[in-house]
């Protein structure tokens, strides 16, 4: 057989039938649930009197709406208490596993899913919910899909796919002190732009990779999203199994190490073909961030903001000084030294008890700037039990951040945490478009160290200054 | 997903180009959990006036039309924001068949999608259509899918295009779904194989 890259290998495992026109019939192994991108799913089911194939290949958690703050109150807002309302109902009547709100294990579903163990390498993993690519730091195939999608693998346990094509990004090289996969898939995404990686999926692969724990390679394949991939992937090691060991859900004694034998056999081929291929050396990268509206404008912390003088491309100019405008920001600016008004620590991509550490060493024993609002909200409740066995809950609440319970909060602000207009945020989420935090609200995207950093000076700083 | 076979019913006429999927179902419907139940939001800026009471000279607020389950009108429907809560509302409306020169391509699909047939005629053919529908029930369009054609009240036919699959999945009530249940024998197989393979794969179950 050719070489083949971990995509293929996948791939081939999940193929039921390729049908004439070229579409597969792809066989999915773990479906994950929300409450916002599900209810039409399950009523189109009951509609067509059909079954949930397999409730106990699917888990639902609630996440999106749910408030971060005293949760033994009722939902406050009508719409959202109305979906997590539907959500309970459905799990009951389709038999589905559920982590309900006041359980501890409730938390982001791209957090719960390998914290629980339910997320493994070798999978398919499907999610209504773009970044689902996170799941692919486990070495599995994991991607968002569409509420119609979404109704079709909870009565088939399959998806109509047609392959995408392999890209493979190689950071070789040891990160600097102070350098965090943030900074790294910032970098990427960066140099790539946020259609790098369109029609491809992308695997991370180099010394620096391997090099990263778990979270730090969730971080990575949560954004391979920005950049416009279909999914991300790492190929599976130790650090992997070692991971996932003892999880909930994970395979037990014998079945491990069967598992293991069988998970070892994933990684790419040598001479394995990719479509595409990229790389970036890790002495390279310094702690980074956004300063526009796109993903794709980054900016080392020591830099200056570009001047759209300087781009030749005329839409590029004017799209330039619209964000610009934007984020209220002057062309040739130092970036460091920017006054920020509210700093958010959490999200998928960033609030596994990895990156709560790395804000609460820069936190540690510092304040909270006058002015300025600073949240930590953990991804999952068991993150949040564990910070508080580690004391971070203390350092942070000693340093005057909110401790909140575990959700998608300001990521999107569905719930009650908005930025209100003209407020600038220093942000460890995933996207900064326009009015994604709030209406208004100016978006950088950065590492847990730099967030904290910039809460304890109020303004954006280089997080190697304080530690 | 109902069959579509014949339809002999009321058309109703909506003589406009550009009818965008915000006409069809606008934004602050969306925040529901459901697709159904929609129907009473259909073309809300069009059939309700400000104080919510109907609008007594929109075309589905009229008898017969307010039974239609043909809807004819102008260029380019559908158009603007893919939810598919537009042939939702539409469905749910009552609504089995649109008829219209040209359509949006996220639109034509979605109708395909929930069991609603959009057929592509000229635009004279539909101008002819719309003044047949000014007869009311006394001028039922016919649709007959499996002859393709559209078969007027003084009985001529008018011939239409239709994609052989998307004909077939329409005729056997199949969405994608139905499609992909068909080839049950062949989930069954790999759900088997995959059982003997790799026996150590958990299942999520809570206590
Ligand atoms: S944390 Fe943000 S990006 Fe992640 S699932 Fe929630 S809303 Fe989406």
């Amino acid at each position: 057989m050719a070489p083949r890259t971990l995509f293929d290998k996948i791939w081939d495992h999940h193929v039921v039938e390729t049908l004439p026109d070229g579409t597969s019939i792809l066989y999915i192994d773990r479906h994950l649930l929300h409450e916002v991108t599900s209810p039409q799913a399950f009523e189109g089911l009951r509609l067509a009197g059909r079954k949930l194939r397999h409730p106990e290949m699917t888990m639902a958690v609630v996440d999106h709406n749910v408030p971060t703050s005293d949760r033994t109150k009722p939902i406050e807002e009508p719409e959202s208490r109305n979906q997590i309302e539907t959500l309970e109902r459905n799990v009951k009547e389709f038999g589905v596993p559920y982590f309900p709100l006041l359980s501890a294990s409730q938390g982001i579903v791209h957090v719960v899913g390998p914290e629980q163990g339910i997320s493994l390498p070798g999978m398919t993993i499907v999610c209504g919910d773009s970044h689902t690519s996170t799941h692919g730091a486990m070495g599995s195939l994991a991607f968002g899909i569409g509420t119609s999608e979404v109704e079709h693998v909870m009565a088939t346990q399959t998806i109509l796919q047609r392959p995408a094509k392999n890209m493979r990004v190689t950071v070789e090289g040891e990160l600097a002190p102070g350098v965090s996969a943030k900074d790294v898939m910032l970098a990427i995404i960066g140099h790539i732009g946020t259609a790098g990686g369109t029609g491809h999926v992308i695997e991370f692969a180099g010394s620096a990779i391997r090099g990263l724990d778990m979270a730090g390679r969730m971080t990575i394949c949560n954004m391979s999203i920005e950049a416009g991939a279909r999914a991300g992937l790492v190929a599976p090691d130790d650090t992997t199994f070692d991971y996932v060991r003892n999880r909930p859900f994970a395979p037990k004694g014998e079945d491990f190490e069967n598992a293991v034998t069988f998970w070892r056999t994933l990684a790419t081929d040598d001479g394995a073909h990719f479509d595409k291929e990229v790389s970036l050396r890790a002495e390279d990268i310094a702690p980074s961030l956004t300063w526009g509206t796109s993903p794709e404008t980054v900016l080392p912390i020591t830099g200056t903001v570009p001047d759209p003088a300087q781009e030749p491309d005329e839409s590029k100019r004017v799209q330039m000084q619209r964000m610009l405008d934007y984020m209220g920001l002057e062309a040739g600016q130092k970036i460091a030294g920017t006054p920020v008004d509210v700093v958010f620590i959490g999200s998928c991509t960033n609030s596994r008890i990895e990156d709560l550490r790395a804000a609460a060493q820069v936190a540690a024993g510092r304040k909270v700037a006058d002015g300025v609002r600073a949240m930590i909200v953990p991804g999952s409740g068991l993150v949040k039990m564990q910070a508080e066995e580690e004391g971070l809950d203390q350092i942070f609440l000693d340093a005057g951040f909110e401790w909140r319970e575990a959700g998608c909060s300001m990521c999107l602000g569905m719930n009650p945490d908005k930025l209100t207009p003209g407020q600038r945020c220093a942000s460890t989420s995933n996207r900064n478009f326009e009015g994604r935090q709030g209406p208004g609200g100016r978006t950088h995207l950065l590492s847990p160290a730099m967030a904290a950093a910039a809460a304890v000076t109020g303004c954006l700083t280089d997080s190697r200054e304080l530690v | 997903m109902e069959k579509f076979t014949t339809l002999s019913a009321v058309a109703a006429a909506l003589p406009e180009d550009n009818i965008d999927t915000d006409k069809i179902i606008p934004a602050r419907f969306l925040k529901t959990t459901q697709r159904t139940g929609l129907g009473k939001y259909a073309f809300d800026s069009m059939r309700y006036r400000p104080d919510g009471s109907e609008n007594p000279d929109f075309i589905l607020n009229k008898a017969p039309w307010r039974n239609a389950e043909i809807l004819v009108t102008y260029d380019n429907l559908g158009c603007g924001s893919s939810r598919e809560h537009a042939p939702w509302a539409l469905l749910d409306f009552g609504i089995r068949c649109v008829i219209a020169p040209s359509f949006a391509d996220i639109f034509f699909n979605n109708c395909f999608k929930n069991g609603i047939l959009p057929i592509k005629l000229p635009r004279e053919v539909c101008d002819q259509l719309m003044s047949d529908s000014t007869m009311g029930s006394n001028a039922r369009l016919t649709i007959d899918l499996p002859r393709q054609v559209v078969i007027r009240p003084d009985g001529e036919e008018v011939p239409f295009e239709i994609d052989p699959f998307r004909k077939h999945m329409l005729l056997e009530g199949l969405d994608d779904i139905g499609q992909t249940l068909q080839h049950e024998t062949e989930i069954k197989s790999f759900e088997h194989k995959v059982a003997g393979e790799r026996p150590w794969m958990p299942t999520i179950t809570l206590d």
